[in-house]
């Protein structure tokens, strides 16, 4: 017997973690180091945000005069299919993910996720997806244009006559993102479930852990069903069978149900640990405990499980029974209870706090009113009658935008920055920060919101050209989206300046309870030198309670 | 030695355990959480052949009135069996006999092939194939998905059985085998619907 395997992790803590400039180069490297991961997840799926975005950039263009003009329709439907897909499968997912496999372990105080190797095998998936998705535009016929839903029977239309089409190639994509997030899950989950450090209970796990694992569920029981559906239409496009090919006996609306069981639910994916970070950021930069924390992490439990129940919304229009709709519009109605329960929990929080305008904090602010907006919208479209008047409008457009970019987008904004000095151990600039706030703020609303009025006036979605009656609001829409362009660039400058040389951030610049904010910035390897023993709850703002027993106390390895 | 490097040895050791234990611990719980959601992939191929089933009116292709259930009600009661016999060969390992689980896992081994045998001889006396309609195509979607996983868990006993031939390889723990067996379980359960889907409810 040697101490061999202690001396290792000795060395290995003893190396400084990702700010030295000798050690960049573990970025490129297949790391197990959750750390690593989260941040290879980060910049891989920025990178995709930029690709989404210049796609959209086209299409606004297109769109500012009435005319299709600038590009041909069948390239504004490509366009408009890998908008949606990128920005999904591989810019908010993988971003997400990125971000909760930074801070779970250092949340619950773990040294690792539950399967470090696994983990490393679910991020080098994504860029396969990638390639795959970017480069179907070479495929023969191009990309996919069957939108990112990728409806049946128009994405079982295959003009180019190859067996290698960019539908195939689009839904081979879908696949290998799915086996990822399935991989995902299955580690998220069994971390949370197993690996918490001693005294951490149910109720003493951050909202933003409780969120994670809320939505990580969705993706074990939801995208299965999508795979399902892939598999199905992958072998009617390729291997002539017939599920869902109507002139052979198919029903293409099975495919949508398969498609949308999973499909909102991953939704709830996106927003879920986006209302985590909210949940976190709000309390630290008001200095006041979580308003009503109990029952904020069980409203994200509650949602996983009513999100089970609502995809048939998607289809009120489609071929649906009355009752049918009926007990679906409840259901998606109910969502709005426990959402709202957390709406008025950082209300509340809010109220009365000692609130520091930082740009995390002006981001999670806006981005929870923004959502109030969308959810507003969403409970009209939840309304059969509403939902069958705009149905396939610019007001689904606007409504989804507001939930995808108003809330999520600004969530992972919010949280980028609430924790970059703890990923690199130096702050970014907050005036830098504060122009790319006001940016968004401006472009997105300049964008999603003239939607709304051109949904209502009937102007319908996945169009190159429209009547010129709607050119008046389009044109704005058009404007704000290259605003919302431009407001990328100073975040990427910020990023990339403030971890070359911004100035030393500390340990915990903001002063927050959480474990995470125990440990050194950036983390050591294994994230603690020791095991801390919690011995309350998360957000002591204002008590005088230590959240861990001494260090020392607790050797490493007892419970 | 000294006394207290022999006592932190000790307690090196004592660590150790603990994490390897805990080590399978999270693999047993993480396969439940994989096998759990793999289901939902059966259980979406079961709902759609329950929709088509129930509105379809042709639901055969011409000239097939129905499947013969006699030599599939043999396999499925071999593959079901087989689900037995690896739970005694998991008792045998358990109790450190070897030769036992060698005989018992080997045993498992031949039921399932034989059940592969017998699927493949029924594929090939079909009169219709995979794109004869939706019936063909979900009959053997099914069957053929399921197929696959009875190979992989034959692929899994396979590695098992050779891997106790290395001495010393089940003797802290045999994580492998526990996953294999409930890899195997979960096999038959999805079979069992299947074959009241397909059919007994013709």
């Amino acid at each position: 017997m040697t101490n061999a395997p202690v001396e290792a992790i000795e060395v290995a803590r003893a190396q400084p973690y990702p700010g030295a400039p000798d050690n960049w180069k573990r970025f490129f490297t297949f790391s197990t180091d959750h750390k690593v991961i989260g941040i290879q997840y980060i910049v891989t799926s920025f990178f995709f945000f930029l690709v989404g975005g210049l796609f959209s950039m086209v299409m606004r263009g297109e769109l500012i005069t009435p005319e299709a003009d600038l590009i041909d329709r069948t390239v504004y439907n490509a366009l408009f299919t890998m908008h949606g897909s990128v920005m999904l499968f591989l810019w908010t997912f993988p971003v997400l993910v990125g971000i909760g496999n930074y801070l779970v372990p250092l949340m619950i105080g773990a040294r690792d996720m539950a399967f470090p190797r696994l983990n490393a095998v679910s991020f080098w998936l994504i860029p396969v997806v990638g390639v795959l998705m970017i480069g179907s535009f070479l495929a023969p016929g191009g990309p996919s244009q069957s939108g990112w839903w990728a409806y049946p029977p128009v994405s079982l239309q295959n003009p180019s006559g190859s067996l290698i089409n960019g539908q195939v190639l689009w839904l081979l994509a879908v696949a290998i993102s799915g086996v990822s997030s399935i991989m995902g899950g299955v580690n998220f989950v069994t971390t949370i479930f197993r690996m918490r450090a001693p005294g951490m209970g149910w109720f003493r796990m951050p909202a933003f852990v409780w969120s994670v694992l809320a939505a990580q569920l969705i993706q074990l029981y939801g995208l299965p069903s999508l795979t399902a559906g892939a598999v199905m239409l992958l072998l009617d496009i390729t291997a002539g069978t017939s599920f869902f090919a109507p002139e052979r006996g198919g029903n293409p609306v099975l495919y949508q149900h398969f498609f949308w069981f999973y499909s909102h639910p991953a939704v709830y994916v996106m927003v879920l640990p986006v209302f985590g970070i909210f949940s976190e950021v709000i309390p630290v930069h008001a200095r006041k405990p979580l308003f009503g924390y109990r029952v904020i992490a069980v409203s994200s439990i509650l949602i996983t499980f009513i999100s089970a129940t609502v995809w048939v919304h998607h289809m009120f229009a489609s071929a649906t029974p009355s009752w049918m709709r009926i007990l679906f519009m409840v259901t998606s109605m109910l969502v709005g209870v426990p959402t709202g329960i957390k709406i008025f929990g950082w209300v509340a929080t809010l109220w009365g706090g000692k609130i520091r305008l930082t740009t995390p904090m002006l981001f999670a602010i806006a981005g929870f009113v923004n959502f109030v907006f969308a959810g507003i919208t969403g409970i009209m479209l939840a309304s059969v009658p509403i939902d069958i008047h705009v149905n396939n409008t610019y007001f689904v457009v606007g409504h989804f935008h507001y939930v995808i970019y108003g809330t999520i987008v600004y969530g992972i904004y919010a949280g980028l920055y609430h924790w970059f000095p703890k990923m690199t151990g130096r702050m970014y600039y907050e005036g830098l920060g504060k122009v790319h706030f006001a940016l968004t703020l401006l472009g997105t609303n300049l964008t999603f919101w003239p939607m709304h009025p051109l949904g209502l006036m009937g102007m319908p979605r996945r169009v190159a050209s429209y009547d010129p009656e709607f050119a008046f609001w389009n044109v704005i829409a058009s404007l704000g989206g290259f605003l919302l362009g431009i407001s990328v660039l100073p975040f990427i400058l910020n990023m990339v300046s403030s971890w070359v040389q911004g100035e030393k951030a500390g340990d915990n610049p903001w002063r927050a309870i959480g474990l995470e904010w125990l440990t050194s910035s950036p983390p050591p390897v294994e994230n603690f030198e020791e095991i801390p023993t919690v011995i309350s709850g998360p957000y002591g703002y204002g008590k005088d309670e230590p959240l861990v027993a001494t260090k020392g106390s607790v050797a490493l390895g007892e419970a | 030695m000294t006394a207290e490097r022999a006592i932190a040895q000790d307690l090196e050791a004592e660590v150790r355990q603990e994490q390897e234990h805990d080590e399978a611990g999270n693999s047993k719980f993480g396969l439940i959480a994989f096998l759990l959601s793999e289901s939902v992939i059966f259980i979406s191929f079961f709902v759609g052949y329950v929709v088509y089933k129930t509105t379809i009116t042709d639901w055969y292709p011409s000239g097939v009135t129905g499947l013969e259930t006699r030599e599939p009600a043999i396999n499925t009661v071999i593959l079901v069996s087989s689900s037995f016999v690896i739970y005694v060969a998991e008792r045998y390992l358990h109790d450190k006999k070897l030769w036992g689980f060698r005989l018992f896992l080997l045993t498992t081994i031949a039921m399932g092939a034989y059940f592969l045998y017998g699927q493949a001889v029924e594929w090939s006396g079909l009169p219709f194939g995979f794109t004869d309609g939706v019936f063909g195509g979900t009959f053997y979607l099914l069957t053929g998905f399921h197929g696959l996983h009875v190979l992989t868990g034959l692929i899994l006993q396979g590695i098992m059985l050779s891997r106790s031939f290395v001495p010393g390889n089940y003797d802290n723990g045999y994580f492998g085998v526990e996953a294999t067996s409930l890899f195997w379980h979960f096999v038959d359960v999805i079979w069992i619907v299947l074959y009241v889907l397909i059919y007994v409810w013709q």
